[in-house]
């Protein structure tokens, strides 16, 4: 209760300290906000629309693979597909919602009035519309977009690709200082604007993993961008970096990529971790089993992403020394993630449970997430890896993890929080009707995927041999079912925002977190004046 | 009276969010140097390792200074391949050899231009095992410089080698790959990095 007077009191510092500050009417506000909870929605925003966009593309190519042989698209557009599917889905959808996640969720927890750059978080939100649009708009270019796959291994990025490559380059760099402009403001958030009393150890999980999610950010995209340098510099300056004429070695670049890219699959991950560990003891109505081994295992699986980014090109040719050592890092890092898995199940473990729409997508996570993780095993092992490399199964495991994994997990924070933001609740019954049409729809897409893998069929291609014409008719149906109850989504989000009922302060029960000490909705400026910190609110 | 006392704290605060900021974009400059870095230290590690099979570059030989080892015959096999658009015919004179630790030995390759334009060709070595690849010393390649053919030439080009006598003992057998491609367009702007190679 003295929260709830301490939160009715800021409200009142606000609108006496802040009754100048009106936010822009219009266009002009969201262009030239520096507020967190508007760059938070914008973010959100963006991330929802680039779903839609590249889920458009994942129908295009589920359209193309319902039946064997070419039907609608021709083999060149199909690349440039599931390239753009890639790309956007990675880069546009699950980092910026990510990102827009801890914008509005960050300082609100820690209790900080704000983001600590507030003028830099603008700049890193507006960068990406720009890289988006960049993207996408070579698509309709001479030559088409980027064809060589969302890894554009050189020399097909290079050599062979098409013209307007250049303008990816530009939009990875743009989408690269976003992301690091980005992690710069989270980071600065949370180690200098805590409230008095939030100690590191207090943090909430969501708050803990975007910093090691952060740090993570700062260390692989600069690496990014020396990539695309490299082969900017190759395409048009002469050089051979991965030009095997000029003495240069394409598999260098893979061997960078994924020094890059194994981090990066983390990065899309560990946030997803911190939602879930927040979204279950609130349902279970117990805290986090285990919270200290909840961050030490972040810090752990962080730290491991570094030393196994040779398991993806385990075909590539290399040394016996290396494939066990890229092998046995690989497998360490079921021993953290099994932890948290383990601490999730315990903290459900005779709690009283209810399964409202953020809980069963929770749920789904855990459970789904971890087939996922065991798809992944199956692939660490490296002379197994030989008979699934580029097979449908690495789609299936990787689809696993991202979408009922990253995805998923978004899903559910935005349930959990949405009546937090806008004040409204959602109709819960059309929230699990989302939920169930969801689950359903991605394990009918994904699930067949591993089998028609396991049995041979290559990823990447726009035709397939007739003994995968069920697997494949199967998931594209199941495809559909997913990628149409996403406007369900939309539905419900819109629903809840105009005409939902009103909700309390507290929201959910067994809910803890400065967040929740708040009014709903979420005044436009919170904890100018640092919050108490009490013993409830604090986790751990 | 409250006013100016929180004006301070903030700006205080804003300076160490400054710092912060400045702090972390020394470790993303760190990281953008460190992705440079990557390469020359691939490179080490290719040398070191033999991974990718990759050769050196040319090997200064003193015939009296090393005695072939006669208790010891090594296979050499040799394949040429040329790169996809490369429209050249490219053999060697035999399929492998057989030689002594040691001993210096040399093979000719040949190379046509089956065009009716002027071209130029550029070879780059392997070698597997890939732990062999370091004890496999050429003193004279074709693959240290650029091929120029008149349209329709043909070109004979002697590459001259010795095994290393510290070859590990359970290589007996290795093969040498060439692959050729066209650097018509290419070679106008570069200097080609094999030839760079230092031993």
């Amino acid at each position: 209760m003295s929260d709830i007077i301490l939160a009715g009191q800021d409200l009142d510092h606000d609108h006496d300290a802040h009754h100048e500050v009106v936010p822009d009417r219009g266009i002009a506000r969201w262009l030239l906000t520096t507020n967190h909870k508007d760059i938070g929605t914008l973010y959100l925003w963006f991330s929802f629309i680039m779903l839609l966009i590249g889920g458009t593309m994942a129908l295009v190519i589920r359209t193309e693979l319902f039946e064997p042989g070419l039907q609608f698209i021709e083999p060149a557009f199909f690349n440039q597909m599931t390239t753009n599917h890639g790309l956007i889905m990675v880069f546009g959808a699950i980092m910026p919602a990510f990102v827009g996640l801890a914008n509005w969720l960050v300082p609100m927890m820690v209790g900080a009035p704000d983001m600590a750059l507030p003028r830099m978080n603008n700049l890193s939100f507006w960068i990406l519309p720009l890289a988006f649009g960049l993207l996408i708009s070579t698509l309709f270019m001479e030559g088409g977009g980027p064809n060589f796959g969302w890894t554009f291994y050189a020399p097909l990025s290079t050599t062979y690709a098409p013209d307007t490559v250049t303008y990816f380059i530009l939009g990875i760099h743009m989408m690269g200082a976003s992301s690091i402009m980005g992690s710069i403001n989270i980071i600065a958030t949370i180690l200098n604007m805590r409230a008095p009393g939030m100690t590191l150890m207090k943090m909430p999980l969501f708050v803990w993993t975007w910093l090691i999610t952060a740090y993570l950010l700062l260390a692989v995209m600069p690496v990014l961008a020396g990539l695309v340098t490299m082969m900017l510099f190759d395409i048009h300056f002469g050089t051979s970096f991965f030009n095997a004429a000029g003495g240069g070695d394409p598999v260098m670049f893979q061997h960078i990529f994924w020094f890059f890219g194994h981090p990066e699959v983390y990065i899309m991950i560990l946030p997803a971790f911190g939602i879930i560990s927040q979204i279950i003891p609130t349902f279970a109505r117990k805290p986090l089993f285990g919270y200290d081994s909840m961050v030490y295992a972040t810090a752990s699986i962080a730290f491991l992403s570094f030393t196994v980014w040779a398991h993806h090109m385990f075909t590539v040719g290399m040394p016996l020394a290396g494939q066990l050592f890229f092998m046995y890092a690989t497998l360490l890092i079921a021993v953290p993630t099994g932890v948290k898995v383990f601490n999730w199940v315990s903290t459900m473990w005779r709690g009283a449970m209810t399964f409202e729409t953020p809980m069963l997508f929770a749920i789904a996570f855990v459970v789904l997430f971890t087939i996922g993780g065991f798809s992944g095993l199956m692939l660490a092992i490296a002379p197994a890896d030989y008979q699934y490399h580029d097979t449908y199964f690495v789609v299936a495991h990787f689809h696993y993890v991202l979408v009922p994994g990253s995805l998923f997990s978004i899903l559910a924070a935005v349930y959990y929080w949405l009546p937090k933001w806008c004040g409204r609740m959602y109709d819960e019954s059309l929230g699990k009707l989302h939920f169930w049409l969801s689950f359903v729809g991605v394990n009918v897409t994904f699930f067949p995927q591993h089998f028609s893998g396991l049995a041979g069929m290559p990823r990447r291609i726009p035709d397939y041999a007739l003994q995968f014409a069920d697997f494949n008719m199967v998931s594209s149906i199941g495809a559909y079912v997913f990628g149409f109850s996403q406007l369900l989504f939309l539905y419900v989000v819109i629903k809840a925002i105009k005409s939902g009922e009103p909700a309390t302060d507290r929201v959910w029960e067994g809910a803890h977190g400065l967040e929740w000490t708040l009014p709903s909705p979420a005044p436009y400026h919170t904890f100018t004046h640092p919050p108490r910190v009490t013993e409830i609110e604090a986790h751990s | 009276m409250r006013k100016p006392a929180a004006d301070s704290t903030a700006i205080s605060l804003q300076q160490r969010n400054g710092k912060t900021a400045w702090q972390l974009a020394l470790i993303v400059v760190g990281m953008f140097g460190f992705g440079f870095a990557l390469v020359p230290l691939y490179d080490l590690l290719c040398e070191v390792t033999g991974l990718g099979g990759r050769t050196g570059g040319a090997y200064a030989y003193d015939p009296a200074t090393v005695q072939p080892d006669k208790s010891r015959l090594i296979q050499v096999n040799f394949t040429t391949n040329t790169n996809a658009g490369m429209p050249w015919e490219f053999w060697a004179e035999k399929g492998g050899v057989r030689v002594h630790p040691g001993e210096l030995r040399q093979m000719n390759f040949f190379v046509r231009n089956t065009t009716d334009r002027r071209m130029i060709g550029q070879a780059v070595p392997s070698v597997v095992p890939p732990s062999a690849a370091q004890y496999f010393h050429k003193t004279e390649c074709f693959c240290f410089e650029q091929q120029v053919l008149e349209p329709g030439e043909l070109l004979e080009m002697p590459m001259r080698f010795i095994i290393a006598k510290e070859l590990p003992k359970n290589v007996q057998t290795l093969s040498l790959s060439y692959e050729l491609f066209d650097v018509t367009n290419f070679a106008a702007r570069v200097s080609v990095a094999g030839s760079e190679g230092s031993e």
